[in-house]
């Protein structure tokens, strides 16, 4: 009897616990930089290899991780893991996106305190800066080609720019402050449809 | 309480980061500084560490933060701050992303949440910038900004550096490729110069 209602709640899950534990551990262990990477590796494991979820739901995920705050990572693993089983499902696959990365750092963290003094490390670092700085100014012009290209976008941009450069403001603020700023303007431009 | 503050900080940063990634730098750059956790040349070593090693840059950056912060105490308090901005950086998305994954069709193109869209969406490429303009104050002038800077090698090393990884980034150089290409620059120039580099 007792054996029957746990087949019966298993059949509703599309899978086990530890299998989507597993799964987005090695999707946080084979993702390099985050964000976006992370999806055709979601994709291939999620929806081509368990089929716990659609190629519409990828889409979805996209658009949730871009209107919800927070890493893109977290995002779908929550998000992915609540549609095959429910909170325990987002916990675990929450879980293992993250395990990979925590262990990885940690180790990292101890032995680059020990290293850092070493001079050939210095150089190294030195030259890695100039380095990541050119990767930074990528994303940004890339990040700039994907916006809209209109006025209110283009006032925000630029203030949000220069506050944040030229005055010591908390980011939060200005962030808080772009968001009201894009739902004034919003709410302005629908009051005009109707008129 | 150091943890504590490690898991209000980190969650402040997760509830405030839209679009993940790189979007996270300008909140963690300001929370660091501000807190005096780390210094900036640290911060960008660790961009370039994260970008070579797996997973999400904000559970990286977490994780390094929370263990440089709380690891003067010892490994173990190391490991307890790591965890602590890790599970405050989680929480928020976690959270949110559970609350609307039942009704998430409403929730997007619900017009209050699509008017702050329009905002946000330009706000992040603006900080991203702004967050650039200081990681090159740091990179060009680690000591601060003077004129003298102008007439030693480094800066215009640098500024090599730079341009050439430029270059490459743009033709989809993986990072993992930048970084080391620099870094062997970097150890090159530092063994044939007598740099006075960090």
């Amino acid at each position: 009897m007792k054996n029957q209602i746990q087949e019966k709640s298993e059949k509703k899950w599309k899978g086990g616990l530890l299998e989507l534990f597993w799964s987005f551990f090695k999707i946080g262990l084979f993702t390099f930089g985050g964000g976006y990477a992370m999806i055709p590796l979601i994709q291939k494991e999620a929806v081509e290899s368990k089929k716990w979820i659609s190629d519409d739901d990828i889409l979805e995920i996209i658009a949730i991780a871009e209107s919800t705050p927070g890493p893109i990572a977290i995002n779908s693993a929550t998000f992915v893991g609540y549609r095959v089983r429910g909170f325990w499902g987002s916990f675990f696959a929450t879980l293992g996106v993250v395990m990979p990365s925590f262990l990885i750092i940690l180790t990292i963290a101890f032995v680059l305190k020990e290293f850092q003094s070493i001079a050939v490390v210095k150089y190294a670092f030195w030259g890695i800066r100039a380095g990541v700085l050119a990767l930074i100014f990528k994303a940004v012009v890339n990040m700039y080609k994907k916006s809209k290209k209109n006025l209110f976008s283009h006032i925000v941009m630029f203030s949000a720019f220069f506050i944040v450069a030229f005055f010591n403001v908390n980011v939060i603020f200005v962030i808080i402050g772009c968001a009201l700023a894009g739902l004034i303007s919003a709410l302005v431009a629908e009051r005009r449809a109707k008129k | 309480m150091i943890y504590l503050t490690l898991f209000w900080t980190f969650f402040k940063i997760g509830l405030f980061t839209f679009g993940g990634g790189y979007a996270m730098i300008p909140l963690i750059q300001d929370a660091v500084f501000t807190n005096n956790w780390i210094t900036g040349e640290e911060f960008i070593n660790f961009i370039a560490v994260s970008e070579s090693t797996p997973g999400p840059f904000a559970i990286n950056m977490a994780t390094y933060v929370g263990s440089q912060v709380a690891g003067a105490d010892g490994v173990f308090a190391g490991i307890l701050g790591a965890g602590c901005a890790t599970l405050g950086v989680v929480t928020p998305s976690f959270v949110i992303i559970l609350l609307v994954a039942k009704c998430f069709d409403k929730f997007r193109n619900h017009k209050i949440v699509a008017g702050c869209m329009k905002g946000l969406k330009p706000a992040v490429v603006g900080l991203i910038a702004a967050a650039m303009l200081s990681i090159g104050k740091t990179v060009l002038f680690p000591n601060g900004f003077s004129w003298e800077v102008f007439t030693n090698a480094p800066i215009y090393l640098s500024l090599a550096i730079f341009a050439i990884m430029t270059v490459l980034a743009f033709k989809k150089t993986h990072p993992i490729v930048i970084v080391c290409i620099s870094a062997v620059i970097g150890i090159t120039v530092g063994l044939l110069l007598p740099l006075p580099i960090v």
